[in-house]
């Protein structure tokens, strides 16, 4: 924003929340599934996530440059974008896909829309559909987790042929995946840290998760109602994906109706992909998908004003 | 009958190869009637009308016409004719009977005779379900439902799209990406995101 | 002859179908994955142009101003017949590669757009450069966004490796990348093309 006189009606009630605060209050939060995902994927994940972080925010502050804007990358959205690129990238891809990520993060899915707040899409799930597109090969290959426990190249509990691992591994993150979504256990505390101080609502996460856990149960197993929805919930993706990808402000409904509707289409595609599609994860799918549709279903739940009929 | 088939039918036509999407057919109307929500949900439901009855129709052309005098090379001549005259028939029942919808369709009504959505559709109909002249059995059915659910993948697109960009309007895009760039740049990522429906086991 | 040119020239620059008019935008992005069959395609669309300009600009006078639509129609679906034909029997394997995109030439906006707004109103050579500029300006067009699909997104160009050691993005292949590059391109030659505008009302809200 350039303007410097903001025009707000009244009350005017002062308070510290901003935007650089939350999001600042969000990359915190995410730090310790971030620690758990360098102890378990080795020091190489580490580069991965400070060169996601760097270009990330290098990336914002030219295209601000270049348009004559502000520069406002100590407001921590770019950084946080980097930083979920980089939690949902396998450990195994080289660096230089790691900062195109984050270019096209930043560049398509946030600046050409004019920047914070007003993207349409999830910068950071834009970068991953792309570089998913672009270099299957090193974004579909995940090392098994080798440094806090002994294990060998894997396949995700999600891929087809996989056998094995008992629920316990999946909370603390003891199975090949992405960076920072293996570690349940450490992301739900920084869940837990988000919720308490009431930075995300429940509906979307509650609805996306419970309609996946429905779905698998009922579809995903050998015959009807035998799925094992408890290891679909714990894999993959899906609670990175539902607590701090699908709850993003920008690009997630306004109305309580509308966030309750959003987290059952997440969940519906995210079920229907890991089922029946051809890609073994559905949830950065589920979303894009998702915030395409996030302004009809804005318009469809929109609350009525008072007295109007 | 094949089930399968139909389901892959159904599918195809709405999520994996999306008409607009992936095999850039009818992107005029897509760009041009697509900036608020309520034309786009007429358009849409005329191309889904005119594109399942063209279907019908060309079907019944080239397996009464085409084939039995074996003029088979006058395919496009033909179902280009037909569409754009029974798209004439469409719009004029449509100002005698409903003159508001036919005043909100503007001038996007005439423009379907040459949307290449529904040319297409028929084209590839008689690609997919003749071989070597002859109907595969049920050909009539497979491209009546290919005809309808191509048209409502269609109109998906065009609602997704119309939803954005009445958002876009509000937003601080650059100057040189407003409209038609800004459009383009959002149905790459809709498609995008689309393409997680790739490699569909039925 | 100044004249004629002008007419020729127009249709690359300044009226170019692609970026100027935005017109015949669905073979654009559907067959602009390599650099062959953009050209194929553009030839194709302009030997029809130039056809069907001439064809129309000669009988303006004949046909009635209430069935021109359908006439038109006629006379551009009878020269992409022949394009289908002629391309199925000497280039199988570029027929194969553009599909149901020969057969689409009939309905591509830019050949009824410009029998409608040029060739039905104006004489037989100017409506055939016309038809040249408009071909030349979308066959350019459609090489550009081509070449750069097919470099970016296979790292090759006409078939040839460029890059040794560059790992293609293939999404630049694929549907996405076609819609991505088309509006990025579209939006710089706003942004070459209307700077002096732009700037003007720049200065005017300030």
């Amino acid at each position: 924003m350039s303007n410097k006189l903001v025009v707000q009606e009244a009350p005017h009630l002062y308070a510290a929340e901003n935007h650089t605060r939350i999001m600042w209050t969000v990359f915190l939060s995410l730090i310790p599934a971030g620690v758990f995902g360098v102890l378990i994927f080795g020091l190489k994940s580490f580069w991965i996530i400070l060169v996601g972080i760097v270009s990330a925010v290098l990336t914002e502050a030219l295209i601000q440059k270049l348009r004559n804007r502000e520069v406002t990358i100590f407001d921590g959205s770019a950084a946080l974008t980097g930083l979920l690129l980089t939690f949902c990238l396998s450990s195994a891809v080289p660096l230089w896909l790691v900062a195109a990520g984050s270019f096209i993060a930043i560049a398509v899915g946030k600046q050409v829309f004019g920047g914070l707040g007003q993207n349409i899409f999830n910068p950071a799930l834009v970068g991953r559909a792309f570089l998913l597109t672009a270099w299957p090969t090193p974004m579909t290959t995940w090392p098994g987790p080798k440094q806090l426990f002994d294990g060998i190249t894997q396949a995700t509990p999600l891929a087809k042929n996989f056998v094995g691992t008992s629920y316990w591994d999946l909370l603390i993150g003891n199975r090949g995946g992405c960076i920072g979504e293996v570690c349940v256990l450490a992301l739900l505390a920084g869940v837990l840290f988000l919720l308490i101080l009431g930075y995300i609502s429940w509906q979307i996460p509650f609805s996306f998760i419970a309609t996946v856990g429905l779905f698998a149960w009922m579809f995903g197993g050998e015959s009807l109602f035998a799925g094992k929805w408890l290891l679909q919930i714990l894999s993959g993706g899906l609670i990175l994906g539902a607590f701090f990808m699908a709850t993003d402000y920008v690009t997630s409904p306004l109305t309580n109706r509308g966030r309750l509707v959003f987290g059952f289409g997440c969940g519906l595609f995210t079920a229907v992909i890991r089922i029946w599609g051809g890609y073994p994860e559905g949830v950065c799918y589920a979303i894009l998908l998702m915030n395409a549709a996030t302004p009809l279903i804005d318009r469809f739940t929109q609350p009525k004003v008072f007295g109007v009929k | 009958m094949d089930l399968n088939l139909i389901l892959s039918i159904i599918i195809g036509n709405i999520f994996i190869n999306n008409f607009i999407l992936f095999k850039f057919l009818g992107l005029c109307p897509f760009i041009g009637v697509s900036k608020k929500t309520q034309p786009a949900i007429s358009m849409g439901l005329a191309v889904i009308f005119v594109m399942t009855l063209s279907s019908i129709i060309t079907w019944c052309v080239y397996k009464f016409l085409l084939v039995p005098f074996e003029i088979e090379f006058l395919r496009t001549i033909c179902f280009i004719l037909v569409i754009a005259s029974f798209v004439q028939l469409v719009e004029m029942i449509m100002l005698k009977t409903n003159p508001s919808l036919y005043h909100l369709l503007g001038i996007y009504l005439p423009l379907i005779t040459t949307n290449c959505a529904v040319l297409g559709v028929t084209v590839l109909n008689v690609n997919m379900f003749f071989k070597q002249g002859q109907g595969i059995t049920g050909s009539f059915l497979y491209s009546a439902l290919q005809g309808f659910f191509a048209g409502v993948g269609f109109m998906l697109a065009m609602l997704l799209m119309s939803g954005i960009r009445e958002r876009l309007e509000l937003v601080d895009l650059p100057k040189s990406l407003q409209g038609i760039p800004a459009a383009f740049i959002v149905a790459s990522l809709m498609s995008l995101a689309f393409m997680g429906f790739t490699g569909f086991k039925f | 002859m100044k004249k004629l040119f002008r007419e020729f020239s127009k249709g690359i620059r300044k009226e170019n179908p692609i970026f100027g008019l935005a017109l015949g935008l669905c073979p654009t992005l559907a067959v602009s994955t390599s650099v062959i069959n953009g050209l194929g395609m553009g030839l194709a669309a302009t030997f029809v142009l130039l056809g069907s300009n001439v064809i129309i600009s000669s009988l303006r006078k004949i046909i009635p101003h209430q069935v021109r639509i359908p006439c038109f129609i006629v006379v551009i679906a009878g020269f992409v017949t022949i394009v289908e034909l002629v391309m199925a029997a000497y280039f199988p394997a570029l027929s194969r590669q553009l599909g149901i995109f020969v057969p689409l030439i009939v309905v591509n906006c830019i050949i009824m757009c410009r029998a409608e707004a040029f060739a039905s109103r104006n004489t037989v050579g100017r409506s055939l450069f016309d038809a040249l500029g408009m071909g030349a300006g979308f066959t350019l067009g459609l090489v550009l966004i081509s070449g750069i699909r097919e470099a970016l997104g296979s790292g090759r160009l006409f078939g040839y490796v460029l890059f040794p050691g560059y790992q293609p993005a293939l999404t630049l292949a694929l549907a996405p990348g076609a819609l991505l590059i088309l509006g990025l391109l579209l939006g710089l030659s706003n942004l070459i093309f209307n700077q002096q505008t732009s700037r003007r009302t720049d200065e005017q809200t300030n």
